[in-house]
């Protein structure tokens, strides 16, 4: 193809995309749209499946039978989501055994948040509210994003999210309308994962490198700092209608910008986990290994399978 | 009937469940592959779902103010009723699926004839189970046959898992006071009376997946009786860890 055909087809591309025409698998797209979409759909995805693990770390400890059920139910919606946003990256051209080799080398990246860890009940109840919160404000703009596989997968993923916030924020509730101990392990569990979850919506917008060709391709809508102010303004009625405070001194109603200014984050902080070395990056990492390198005779065994039982088909057919 | 006795045979089933439950739900996010992992998370949600059913009947048999959560959390050990087979460790995925395999098909059997039970309620959650297990069952049965007729290596570890908990597979069949009680009353199941159907249905499948069926004649006991094997501590502990910590609270 000549470069000015590639050109023409650019520009193609991108009127569908201005017009909100969505993108199919089997249509022409730029090789920078490609590996951008792989990038972020196989980030998101990883980010469910390594976000299994720290609320899996309470399955087993839950402290009723309803919250068991409910956590388990949680924490296998999110293996669903990471199961539907892997098929939605293979559409784009890539294995999923390619992006699990990705993900175990540290090439590619996912949702911090995930390596602090859950060390009471709370934390559950925290996670629901807080962290479900901050990606539902991250991913409801995806739903109409261009990719169409990527845009299908969100829709069913906003679904489940919202409830699982709910059920967070629910927790949160109990907690807060129980003993003085129970009350003290939510306040502590929002202390712990309240700066955290600002941190999850991504660097602000002047250190963040992908916003302006993501806001073009629609894979954004917002900056990092609009959404951060949404989540901020959305949480912080939430937190004073049952009694707990946000770990902030310097929050306060703004009265003119109609929204909450809050102190500064510690980006210190945010850049080591980002860069592999907050609190259990290394378990979360070594999780996900011994997982898949323990399942390999499993799935070994699975396609030998497989394969001898088309071996009998074909010998039968004959 | 007395009501004590109604519950001590509601045990013997539902504590199967909760244990195995339990056990499955350790696996939660580490299983071989994704599509393992949901689907085993599934049986362990099945599982539980039944044994709230079960402890919520209990809870209202008992006429005291117990609630489903202090029959799962806050018995002793020795008052759990469960067979020793379910709370035996996930070394690795041949002992989930041959675990699994061994218990699927009894609790099949069990719920079948639970379904005809006099007692309504059992009745009840036992027809609801049916479907359910019967999905179980395919599972493990399917995972039997790959792991035994799959490579090598796969054929050796489920191998080995069969040999090791094929010694817990008889006292599935053991039947214990409160059970003949209940028996006689056309409440519970008469589980001896399928046994060899059981038998059958285990070694077709073994069978099929070239997997050599145990010899042994010696068989453990206990877990009916509330005596369990050194495993079942640590996974009260974590099972009950909450409700010991913070007494009396709501959650």
């Amino acid at each position: 193809m000549s470069e000015k055909e590639v050109k023409n087809l650019e520009e193609l591309f991108e009127q569908r995309i201005a017009r909100d025409e969505k993108i199919e698998p089997k249509d022409w797209m730029p090789e920078k749209y490609r590996k951008t979409h792989i990038r972020q759909i196989s980030q998101h995805a990883h980010s469910e499946i390594v976000g299994m693990l720290p609320e899996g770390n309470w399955i087993t400890r839950a402290p009723s039978m309803r919250r068991k059920v409910a956590l388990l139910a949680k924490v296998q919606d999110e293996a669903g989501h990471g199961l539907y946003l892997y098929s939605a990256c293979e559409t784009l051209g890539v294995s999923r055994e390619e992006l699990y080799e990705q993900l175990h080398t540290g090439k590619a990246k996912y949702s911090s948040i995930f390596n602090y860890p859950t060390i009471t009940w709370a934390d559950m109840g925290a996670i629901g509210w807080l962290v479900d919160g901050a990606a539902i404000i991250n991913q409801v703009p995806l739903c109409s994003t261009s990719y169409g596989p990527y845009a299908r997968a969100m829709i069913r993923v906003c679904k489940e999210e919202s409830f699982h916030q709910r059920q967070g924020y629910e927790i949160m509730i109990t907690l807060a309308n129980g003993t003085p101990e129970q009350k003290e392990m939510a306040q502590d569990a929002l202390n712990r994962w309240w700066w955290p979850s600002l941190m999850m919506l991504g660097p602000t917008d002047a250190e963040s490198v992908h916003t302006a060709q993501s806001m073009k391709w629609k894979l954004k809508r917002k900056t990092n700092d609009e959404l951060r102010q949404q989540f901020i303004d959305q949480t912080v009625p939430q937190a004073e209608l049952i009694g707990l405070t946000i770990p902030d001194p310097d929050l306060k109603w703004n009265e003119e910008k109609g929204g909450h200014d809050f102190g500064e984050i510690d980006w210190d902080e945010f850049w080591q986990v980002v860069k592999g070395h907050g609190p259990c990056n290394k378990e979360r990492m070594d999780a996900r290994v011994d997982a898949w390198e323990k399942g390999e005779w499993v799935r070994d065994a699975a396609m030998a399978y497989a394969k001898k039982q088309e071996d009998k088909k074909l010998k039968k057919a004959i | 009937m007395k009501n004590e006795n109604k519950i001590q045979y509601i045990y013997g089933i539902a504590d199967n469940a909760l244990i195995l439950g339990q056990r499955l739900s350790e696996l939660c996010g580490h299983g071989p592959n994704l599509e393992t992992d949901i689907a085993m998370t599934n049986m362990a949600l099945d599982l539980l779902g039944q044994t709230r059913s079960y402890y919520q009947y209990v809870a209202q048999l008992s006429g005291e103010d117990k609630t489903e959560d202090d029959i799962a959390f806050l018995r002793t050990e020795r008052q759990y009723k469960n067979v020793l087979l379910v709370e035996q460790p996930n070394r690795h995925f041949g002992y989930v699926i041959a675990r699994q395999f061994f218990f699927d098909a009894f609790h099949l059997l069990v719920l079948e004839e639970l379904q005809n039970s006099t007692d309504q309620t059992l009745a009840a959650i036992a027809k609801k189970g049916i479907k359910e297990v019967s999905y179980h069952q395919r599972f493990s049965s399917d995972w039997i046959k790959r792991l035994g007729d799959g490579t090598e290596e796969s054929h050796q570890k489920v191998q080995e898992a069969v040999d090791d908990l094929w010694r817990y597979t008889d006292e599935l069949f053991h039947i214990t006071d409160d059970d003949k009680i209940a028996i006689e009353n056309e409440i519970g199941v008469n589980t001896v009376a399928f046994r060899e159907k059981y038998d059958q249905i285990i070694r077709e499948v073994l069978e099929e997946a070239t997997i050599t069926i145990p010899e042994t004649k010696w068989f453990q006991k206990g877990g009916k009786q509330g005596i369990h094997s050194e495993h079942m501590g640590y996974l009260l502990s974590d099972l009950q860890y909450m409700q010991r910590t913070y007494p009396n609270m709501k959650w």
